[in-house]
């Protein structure tokens, strides 16, 4: 199961992040994950939320750019070399990983982790026949 | 001096009819010359036959800048290609670049007003030249070139650019006088103090500059800074480059050299002449080219104009300063840049039509910059990195190309750019000209 990211373009100004996260604030929005990647003049704020769809609204509202995208959600062993062996399954794959990042909590026992590839049908299939464990929307909207 | 006394201090009356036979010649050269120019006359019933005067202008239709691109790269000329020795491009509004060309002819014809521009500006024939306006496609270098050989000057064709080496050469060779843009030698004030050379104490007493609009304020810095005599001259390669007009040295309006580039100011919306001494758009006749002659070439400049005798004794009409353009062209750093042209590359890139504004500054090193903020929306917007410098660089890179200058672009937020009225305001110049 594929999870919906939305990400956000920022201008490196001061009160802008914070800006942003009272919009989903006030729309009932609660942030599931989150992590900035950030050059010298902009930033691309990406998220995971429990609501997309009022996320997106609010930001359309608001004339804020953002965009949707799937990535895939997947619960790691929070022991050493946890993530490491997932890593494995995808370059033995050949699965490219466009980015990646950790949720800010804990699903279970396990941590989760957030990738963005360049095809996350083929990288959903290819983890799930390797058995690690993908999380869906539904888990994400009752974390 | 005057580098020519029988032209440029002709009384009025015998200076008018030499404008009429020249005017009367001009209709009939590029009528039958030029196949663009013929069909132009029959469009609007005027034949070289009704051509007596120079008073008779006002019945001959303007050539504009769109002619010039609709027409490239050679139906506007009078002179088959062979015919021409040097042709310059400069980079059009949207589309075509503006070609013109040069006959050899015309090009002593260059060699001549450039002679009398310097001349004007206080130059005597045993003085080294500097110039660093930039030589290639664009008019400055080789027009200051080429009147300065005309006037038999010793030439230091420095070309733009390579500031301490500007300065080594000036040292060394000592020459009275520079030619570049205002702010290049505002630029160079810096670097020659870095380099611990007190810039009073320079050898340029004489600049003459152009290229950029710049005011009496940069002139008293320059001034000021140097210890030299900044003049203003003035050009645009439709008419043949720099040398259609310059400040002599009680810098009191531009001499227009009238016996060769007929001026008129008219009002923009109605092209009906205005008084003298009032604001107006300038159009100029090029009464004796003959590779790309213009009849009327609208400049889109704003000046005013005076017949009053200048007290240098030269009998030239004297424009004012550029006060200001009919079209939102700006110029940086001696490139005319138009919005539009901003416009077309972003229309190009993924076919989107975002938000933009051109910001234009003048920084801590008196070179001009040029940022451009584009609106990211979504449909140019990515979640990866990568593909958002990508896109950056894109949009730098073309718009480069374009404008033939460095920008910087900056991507930023829908609605960082004011709109008044829906309309966004595409142009912000910060520059104290």
């Amino acid at each position: 199961m594929k999870i919906k990211q939305i990400s956000v373009f920022l201008e490196n100004r001061k009160g802008r992040l914070s800006e942003i996260c009272s919009m989903l604030g006030a729309a009932g929005v609660n942030i599931r994950a989150l992590t900035i990647a950030e050059t010298e003049t902009f930033g691309v704020l990406r998220m995971v939320v429990d609501k997309p769809a009022a996320a997106m609204d609010a930001f359309r509202t608001h004339s804020v750019t953002a965009n949707q995208t799937e990535v895939v959600a997947v619960e790691v062993p929070d022991t050493p070399g946890g993530l490491a062996k997932v890593l494995d399954i995808l370059t033995d794959n050949d699965l490219n990983v466009e980015y990646m990042y950790g949720f800010v909590e804990k699903f279970t026992e396990n941590a989760l982790l957030v990738f963005r590839f360049d095809d996350p049908e083929k990288a959903h299939q290819t983890l799930k026949a390797n058995g690690v464990n993908v999380v869906g929307e539904h888990d994400i909207e009752s974390l | 001096m005057i580098w020519n006394e029988k032209f440029e201090t002709m009384p009025l009356e015998e200076l008018k009819n030499l404008q009429s036979e020249r005017l009367v010649s001009l209709a009939r050269y590029v009528y039958d010359n030029c196949p663009w120019y013929k069909r132009k006359f029959n469009d609007v019933g005027v034949g070289p036959a009704d051509i007596k005067s120079i008073d008779d202008i006002v019945k001959l239709p303007f050539t504009n800048k769109l002619d010039m691109r609709d027409s490239y790269p050679f139906g506007l000329f009078s002179r088959p290609r062979t015919d021409l020795v040097e042709i310059h491009v400069s980079s059009g509004t949207t589309g075509n670049p503006t070609l013109v060309g040069y006959t050899r002819d015309d090009i002593s014809l260059w060699g001549e007003v450039m002679a009398r521009s310097l001349c004007c500006a206080g130059a005597v024939p045993d003085d080294t030249i500097q110039i660093a306006y930039g030589y290639g496609l664009f008019t400055g270098g080789l027009g200051a070139h080429y009147g300065a050989m005309e006037m038999g000057l010793t030439i230091i064709p420095t070309s733009s650019g390579q500031t301490k080496r500007q300065l080594k050469i000036m040292q060394d060779f000592q020459p009275r006088i520079l030619a570049c843009t205002p702010s290049y030698c505002l630029y160079m004030a810096d670097d020659a103090r870095e380099i611990g050379i007190d810039p009073r104490t320079a050898s340029w007493k004489i600049g003459v500059f152009g290229a950029e609009p710049w005011s009496e304020s940069m002139r008293s810095e320059i001034e000021q800074t140097w210890d030299m005599l900044a003049t203003d001259i003035y050009g645009l390669s439709e008419i043949i480059g720099p040398g259609v007009s310059q400040e002599c040295t009680y810098k009191d309006g531009l001499h227009l050299y009238s016996d060769v580039f007929y001026p008129e100011i008219i009002d923009p919306d109605t092209g009906k002449p205005v008084p003298e001494g009032q604001d107006g758009e300038l159009v100029i006749t090029t009464l004796t080219k003959q590779g790309i002659p213009l009849i009327r070439y609208r400049t889109r400049d704003i000046v005013s104009l005076t017949y009053e005798p200048c007290k240098c004794g030269r009998t030239s009409p004297r424009t004012s300063k550029i006060k200001g353009r009919t079209d939102d062209m700006i110029v940086v750093r001696g490139i005319n840049v138009f919005p539009s042209q901003i416009e077309h590359v972003l229309l190009g890139i993924e076919g989107t039509h975002p938000h933009y504004q051109l910001v234009i500054d003048r920084g801590a090193h008196k070179l001009d910059s040029v940022e451009i903020m584009v609106e990211v929306d979504e449909r140019i917007f990515s979640d990866e990195i990568k593909r958002m410098h990508a896109l950056e660089q894109k949009i730098k890179k073309e718009i480069e190309a374009v404008l033939s200058i460095g920008v910087t672009v900056r991507l930023v937020e829908p609605k960082t750019i004011a709109r008044s009225e829906g309309k966004a305001k595409r142009v912000i110049d910060k520059r104290q000209l």
